[in-house]
């Protein structure tokens, strides 16, 4: 039955990824922080990520995920994840699912624009590290797969996202809110971004691999404690810096190496990934179901 | 356990997809759906933007440029050819054409957010303004209503 599913799974990846795509959306090129703009209504982009992360006091790993970002409006964007990861000298473990959903709240450009982010997550021994929370340490990490799999997450977390875009750059602060639906209390925790075209200007002639095509940055993130602890006292903090490359054809490819902070971080984590946009998706799936 | 969490996973996923496919083709169609009760989004640029001249005008290269950029952003609704689909409206029409170019930088930098058009502020300005310069260029068709658009012009349902 398993085998089944991946081989299901796989058979769908493969047809998304041949898939002719029309046109090209302009990613960003953050990881963790999140800016404002939404998925273009009716495109589907398939991500696939992976984290490289280094573990003192236990064995390095690799996480990865899957996600399927659906434009459902211009104001909503739906999102679903799939994630495993792999302990070296360990095993490779499916870690579980998310679904997240982002609201831009106005309708209008403004200086500041926010954006409401609400996820279910239902995971366990997770390292993807796509948010830092609470009093996440490195220590956390350090346990083999078959204890960590003891202990199964099912939690609500919610985002404010706010985003502003200003002479070419992108500047966003997001603050996250996280609960734990057993009797565990809030927890708390942030990401900052920046990042700019390295050219401004479109080019003339068909160019691929050109500065307007590049997107660089950094991200900064980490917790903040949590409700009955609320501070940095015990968490952990890292810096990225962050790239895109958005091709024309509707890939994107992203790189970021990241550094922990302080001693309650990982040392160094290593995260790329590679999307691809469909637009036109959701047209296609309503004439394939005979809509008109 | 993990067939149970696999199998969840597959049939959320499954829900969320139709219900969000769904809604989306709800909204896109309500233009074709609803009696046409015609809003024009251009009108609505505030003063300030429809007073501002286009600084790629001295750039003969714009246009060209803005080309490749309306291709991979704004060809899946408003058609390669710029003349609408289902969509989005046919942008050939007197009324955009005509527009002054600050009002149309309004409109694709706020988008009708409302009514299916995302944002577009995420592309530099240099680069809105090089669609601009696109758009002018290619010039009134006066009487196209769009490839299949009913009210190919820039209004939007209410």
């Amino acid at each position: 039955m398993l085998r089944r599913f991946w081989l299901i799974f796989l058979f769908f990846s493969l047809i998304l990824f041949f898939a002719p795509s029309r046109s090209a959306a302009q990613e960003n090129p953050y990881i963790v922080a999140y800016d404002h703009y939404m998925e273009e209504p009716g495109s589907l982009d398939v991500e696939y990520f992976s984290t490289f992360g280094t573990q003192r006091g236990g064995n390095d790993f690799h996480s990865f995920w899957t996600e399927f970002e659906y434009g459902a409006t211009a104001w909503w964007t739906t999102e679903f994840y799939l994630s495993g990861q792999t302990t070296f000298n360990d095993s490779t473990i499916f870690t579980g699912w998310r679904w997240e959903n982002r609201f831009r709240v106005l309708k209008h450009e403004h200086i500041i624009n926010p954006v409401i982010y609400i996820e279910y997550e239902n995971t366990q021994a997770d390292k993807i590290l796509k948010e830092i929370e609470g009093h996440d340490v490195e220590d956390d990490f350090a346990d083999s797969n078959a204890d960590a799999r003891q202990e199964h997450d099912h939690e609500m977390e919610f985002k404010l996202l706010l985003s502003s875009s200003v002479k070419g750059w992108n500047f966003v602060e997001n603050t996250l809110a996280v609960k734990n639906l057993s009797n565990e209390p809030w927890e708390f925790g942030y990401a900052l971004g920046a990042s700019r075209p390295l050219a401004l200007k479109g080019s003339a002639t068909p160019c691929d691999f050109c500065r307007q095509n590049i997107i660089v940055g950094a991200e900064l993130y980490g917790g903040l404690g949590d409700r009955y602890s609320f501070g940095l006292n015990n968490t952990s903090h890292y810096l990225a810096p962050v790239a895109i490359w958005n091709r024309p054809d509707g890939w994107a490819l992203r790189l970021s190496p990241g550094f922990g902070l302080n001693d309650q971080s990982h040392k160094f984590l290593l995260r790329w990934g590679i999307s691809r946009e469909f637009a036109g998706f959701g047209s296609a799936v309503a004439r394939f179901f005979g809509a008109h | 356990m993990k067939m149970k969490s696999l199998l969840s996973a597959l049939g959320i996923s499954s829900v969320l997809l139709a219900a969000s496919v769904s809604f989306a083709q709800h909204e896109l169609a309500d233009g074709s759906a609803k009696p046409p009760t015609r809003r024009n989004e251009i009108a609505k640029a505030p003063e300030k933007y429809r007073a501002r001249p286009n600084p790629m005008d001295s750039d003969p290269s714009a246009p060209a440029a803005g080309k490749f950029l309306y291709q991979q952003h704004c060809a899946e609704c408003h058609a390669h050819g710029a003349d609408g689909t289902r969509r989005g409206p046919s942008l050939l029409r007197d009324r955009v054409q005509t527009a002054p170019p600050g009002a149309l930088f309004w409109l694709v930098t706020n988008g009708v957010v409302r009514h299916g058009m995302p944002v577009w502020s995420k592309l530099p300005e240099p680069e809105r303004w090089q669609i601009i310069s696109y758009l002018k260029s290619l010039g009134s068709s006066t009487g196209s209503s769009g490839a299949g658009h009913p009210q190919a012009s820039m209004v939007t349902p209410n």
